[in-house]
This record gives C-alpha cells, structure tokens and sequence, in this order.
C-alpha cells in the first residue's frame, strides 16, 4: 500500500518538471530506440529474406566458383579471385558423373560483356535485361514456370540452336499487341528465335525477375566467349532422403572434374537454400550486435544522465526530505521514493524507445515489402534492462536522500 | 508592556498532570564545529507528564534548539538517558526514532514546513501514509483533522493558496492527524502577524484544553506566558523551572 503512494509521489514530482523529465527520457528512449528499431526491422526481413531466398527448387544445390553475394569476410577474396573458372566442359563431365543419381543438373552462366537490351524491330527493353545461358533444367532449379510456348529440350543444348526464352517484363517491352513466339529478337548483337515466355514471378527484395531472357547454353557461351564464364550448377537430389548423399557423391564428382588432388581444398563453393539462409543469419547477427553495442553506449550515456538528474533533485528536495523524515518517513521509504522515480524515468523512456522503435522498425519493413512484426521478446528485455537501468542510476542518489540528516535538511534553504 | 496574548492566568484550566511522558536524566550534547568542541547541552534533567502545557525558553545559544531536537527525536544524546513513554530512545537507531515521530510527536515548525506542492489534506495525509493507514480511513481522519483547526473548506488548497495562519492551521492539523503523545511547536508565531499570532495561540489553549500536551519552544515572554509552566535555559544548562507567574 505504501508502495503505491510512493508511486504516486514519485509521478507527481516528475511532472513538476516536465521538460527536465522528459530530457532525460529522451536519452534512454534513443538507445531503446536503436536496438528495438533494429530487431524489428531484422524480423520483420527474416521472414520475407527466408522465403525470398528460396531460389532454389526443392533438394537442389549448388556448385559456383563464387560465394553469394551475402558473405561478411574479405579475407578470402584473393584466394576466391585464384580459382580456375568452372567451364563448359567441366560441367558436362559433371554431368556425366551424376548420370546415376539424378538427370536434374542446370548449367548456368551470366553475361558478362557489361549491360544488354532486347530488340524486336523499333520496340526496345531496358538497357540492363537479365540475360543468361542455361539448359532445360532452368526452369525447375530456378522455380520459374513456362507461360506460353515451350521449354528448351537436351537436343537444343546438345546442338547450341539459337532460340530463347522471355519474360514477361520483354514480352511486354518487346510484343505489346502480338504474340512473341517464333519471333526473331536481338540480344548483345544475336539473333534468337522466341520459342517460349515464362509465367510472371514477381520480385524479389525489390528486384524484378521478370525481365529474364534465357538462351542455350552451348549457343550463350560459343555467341559470348567462354574465356570468361565461370558456370554455376544447380544440381537437384531425386528425393529428400537421399539429399545428402546426393551431395557427398557431387563433391567427389566436382573434386574429379576440377582435377583436385586429396591433400586439395575444395577449389568451389557450395551452396543450398539452407546455406543462404545461414549466410543471411550470419549477417543479421553482425547487424544485431552493432545495434546493441551502439544502444548499449546510449543507454550508458543515458543512465549518467539519470543519476545526474536525480543528485539534482535530491539537493534542490532536501527541505522535503527534512519534513517527511520529521513526520516520521523511514529511511526506505525515501529511499523507495527516489529510486522509483529514476526507474519511471528509466522506463517511460524505454516505453517510448520501444514504441518509436517498433513504428520505424516496421516502417522499414513495409518498404522492403516485409510483414508487421511485434518483437515482444526485445521489448521484454528492454524493459528489464531499464529497470535495472533505474535502479542503477538512481541508487547513489536514493541513498543519499536516505541517509540525509533530518535536522540538516529541515534548516535547509 | 501589556499584550494582548496574555489573558489572566487565574482565569485559566490547569488540567492535573497525568503519567510521565518524558524524562531526562543527565543529558548532554556536543557538537564538533571544525576543531572546536561546542556543549549545546552540559546536564539536564527534565520530567514532562501528560496534559502538561510546557514553555521553553532561553536566549539564542541557550541549547533551546538542540534541546527540542532532542526531545523530539530528531537528535540523540551523547549522554545521559531519555525515556520516552517509558521507553529509552537514547540509543535508538534511525528508523526507530522515525517511528517515535510518526506515532507520538507532532511536530509544528515557525516556518510551518509544509509540502509546497501538495494541498492541505495531503499534507496531513503525509504521518498516516507513512503509518501505513488504509486510504479511506487516512482521508477521514485527514479531513476530521483539518475541521478540528477551522480549515474544513479549504482542504483542496495548496500552501502558496492560504494564509501564514492559515498554513500554520495546517500544520497543527498535520501533527495532530496521528494522535501523537505530546505536541511540539518550534516559534509557532514567530512568521506570523500578532493578530494571526494569537489566533494560533489560542487554538493552543483549546487544544491543552481538549487534552493535549504541549511544548513551546519560544524566545518571546509574550508566547511563554500562554503555558501552564516554563523552563528557562542559559548556556546549556535548565536556569529555572516552574509554573508560570
């Protein structure tokens, strides 16, 4: 009971002072902000960056001589730049290899001649279409499905026949009253035919993967050169249950190919869906710890402030202090009274650092296209942490307010 | 001189003193001021009863102000024994002492001491919040309290909203709401007017009339006279005490 007059004495002397109040709310609320802001935003992806990353088909990895674009060390660039590029004839080795285990290998290989554009007569795309030489497993290892026409066959990777397929961002560039197929269009200064388009996927972290043109890629690489392409294989494993052994046998089968010795490192990278999700977790908790290193100086700053604040008002409420010890307050119920005001300060800062934290936290969310996440296990923690925040910084001042001398304090002026 | 707050003593109560409320043995007090040694207090002994109305008085630097301290256990001593209600406060810690003031003392301070910000009925409310008092039965007695000193219709007014005697009606009211043993008043008129001064003493006369036990610790003959008996101090020693002339 005395608890809760303590609590409202404690209110009522913040609101004397208002502004001073609500300044040194400010400085906690800041550092809540920073880490709530953060961890909102970083759920808030987690979610979209999971399913978004799930390029992949299912029971599919790959093989590429570069890591993804989500890697944090540099230290192995060197070493990465070193490797021999994975060629054409390597990947059909490879293939050969796998024969056993699985028909599913998707040779891949990015143009690499700087920006291309798509031309059908007058009409043009954007100068900066994705272009890309595959073979008839694209659409299965890419999660991409065919919308009108047709998918490419072996026979068209073995014989290297200039013929292509669109998506729906150049069919609408290039096609906008007729219908593509069969048409001739220019892509890098080539000539292909349109034997198919691919349904509409959409985008992902804003990127659209709509504006996709996919050639041969026995055609792709003899029309480009192959001096400089380094292929990516998306290999798929025939059923869950043998997923892993698919890819113990597709190390060994890489290692043959790429002509490593035992004593040799893998000269390539490996990666799944899970890895990418790992590589995005790994990233996410570099950008977790730098905000909580960053909130955790705030809030350091913020709690000086605190026990600034409250040695202030111990000094200017010493004659108050003299009074209520002569009706007869204990020395914990001052004691009480003070601590329980730095820690109210400590947390309406705390509350409104997590409600600014939670609307900008998804703020960012919504323009990345996120859903809205209410992070109630950093909010928690948030709040411990401005308790004992409170109490930290109000303990000196607190005990000083205790152990003042009634009859000082009363001839206080 | 003739003051107007000094009515006859023949005509006055003299209610018969009750069981000992406070008693004094020997007491001294040293301050340490730097280097120096200063005896507020050199050797009292003093024994108050229930339904007593006590002056104190003495010069500045009489050891009046220590001594009130004392007695209202703000203060130990450094000698001697105090037994308060039967019960030796002279050793007493901090939080016991706090409990002696919160149940049998009420204070009244010249410059009243009131919470600036707090109206009057939670600045009587104050000693019963502290006793650990239920609310409803703390705002009764608070507003009871303040009907007793004539202020029933301001209860809702802060300090800086009333009058000097208005204020000091307050604090009356303040140290009165617990019921305490004695009633100690430090210069209860030294801030206000003489007209406002003998409204409050005679609130005093009511008040040892309705039972209460009163100390006044005062420089002023005028205000002394008001009590039943006097005890006069000079260089921390008692100089005289007795019933008042």
């Amino acid at each position: 009971m005395l608890l809760r007059e303590i609590l409202r004495m404690a209110l009522s002397s913040l609101g004397v002072n208002k502004l001073r109040s609500i300044l040194t709310m400010a400085g906690i609320t800041i550092g809540v902000f920073s880490v709530i802001g953060v961890m909102t935003t970083v759920s808030a992806l987690r979610g979209s960056i999971e399913s978004g990353l799930s390029f992949l088909g299912s029971n599919m990895f790959q093989f590429s001589k570069y890591p993804t674009g989500i890697t944090l060390d540099g230290n192995n660039r060197r070493r990465i730049d070193q490797r021999k590029n994975i060629t054409l004839d390597q990947a059909q080795r490879y293939q050969k290899l796998m024969e056993d285990y699985t028909d599913v290998v998707c040779l891949k290989a990015f143009y690499r001649n700087g920006a291309v554009q798509a031309i059908y007569g007058n009409h043009k795309t954007e100068p900066d279409i994705q272009f890309v030489g595959s073979n008839e497993h694209f659409l299965a290892a890419n999660q991409f499905s065919i919308g009108i026409g047709r998918n490419f066959t072996a026979a068209d990777t073995d014989l290297g026949r200039p013929i292509i397929i669109i998506g729906q961002e150049i069919v609408q560039k290039l096609f906008p009253s007729e219908s593509p197929l069969d048409k001739l269009i220019k892509l890098g200064g080539r000539t292909y035919t349109v034997v198919g388009t691919l349904a509409e996927k959409g985008s992902a972290f804003g990127q659209s993967e709509d504006d996709l043109a996919v050639v041969p890629i026995t055609r792709f690489l003899s029309d480009f050169g192959s001096a400089n392409a380094s292929l990516n294989i998306a290999t798929q494993a025939p059923a869950q249950e043998r997923y892993n052994e698919t890819v113990d046998h597709a190390i060994t089968a890489m290692r043959i190919v790429r002509g490593l010795r035992p004593e040799d490192e893998n000269d390539f990278e490996l990666y799944s869906n899970d890895s990418l999700i790992a590589a995005f977790a790994k990233v996410a908790d570099a950008v977790r710890a730098g905000a909580l290193v960053i909130s955790g100086i705030a809030l350091l700053a913020a709690s000086v402030g605190i026990m600034n604040i409250m040695l202030v008002s111990v000094t200017e409420r010493t004659k108050e202090i003299g009074i209520r010890k002569s009706i007869g307050a204990r020395k914990v119920s001052i004691l009480m009274q003070f601590l329980i005001e730095a820690v109210v300060i400590s947390l309406l800062g705390g509350l409104a650092g997590i409600l600014f934290g939670v609307l900008a936290g998804n703020g960012l969310a919504l323009m990345m296209k996120a859903s809205i996440v209410f992070p109630w296990d950093w909010a928690a923690i948030g709040l411990i942490v401005c308790t004992v925040i409170g109490v930290g910084a109000g303990l000196y001042p607190a005990l000083k307010a205790a152990g003042l001398d009634p009859i000082e304090s009363l001839r206080y002026e | 001189m003739i003051s107007p707050v000094a009515p006859a003593v023949g005509s006055r109560v003299v209610r018969p003193p009750g069981e000992l409320v406070i008693e004094i043995e020997g007491v001294t007090k040293l301050y340490k001021m730097g280097a120096e040694i200063i005896h507020a207090l050199r050797g009292i002994s003093l024994q108050i009863r229930r339904n007593e109305y006590l002056a104190v008085m003495g010069p500045s630097g009489s050891g009046k102000s220590t001594l009130m301290n004392m007695l209202g256990c703000l203060d130990t001593p450094t000698a001697g024994r105090y037994d308060f209600t039967g019960k030796n406060v002279a050793h007493m810690i901090d939080d016991e002492l706090a409990e002696i003031r919160n149940r049998e003392i009420g204070f009244v301070f010249q410059t009243f001491n009131l919470l600036p910000r707090s109206d009057a009925l939670h600045n009587v409310e104050l000693p019963l919040i502290y006793a650990g008092v239920p609310p409803h039965v703390r705002h009764e007695r608070a507003m009871q309290a303040l009907a007793n000193v004539g202020l029933g219709d301001r209860v809702h007014h802060r300090p800086n909203e009333l009058s000097g005697g208005q204020r000091q009606r307050v604090a009356i009211a303040r140290a009165l709401v617990n019921h305490p043993s004695i009633l100690l008043a430090d210069e209860p008129t030294g801030n206000l007017d003489s007209k406002t001064g003998v409204e409050i003493m005679a609130l005093f006369e009511q008040l040892y009339e309705e039972g209460h036990t009163i100390i006044v610790v005062t420089h002023e003959e005028d205000i002394a006279r008001h009590a039943r008996r006097v005890v006069r101090l000079r260089d921390g020693l008692i100089e005289s005490d007795g019933p008042v002339d």
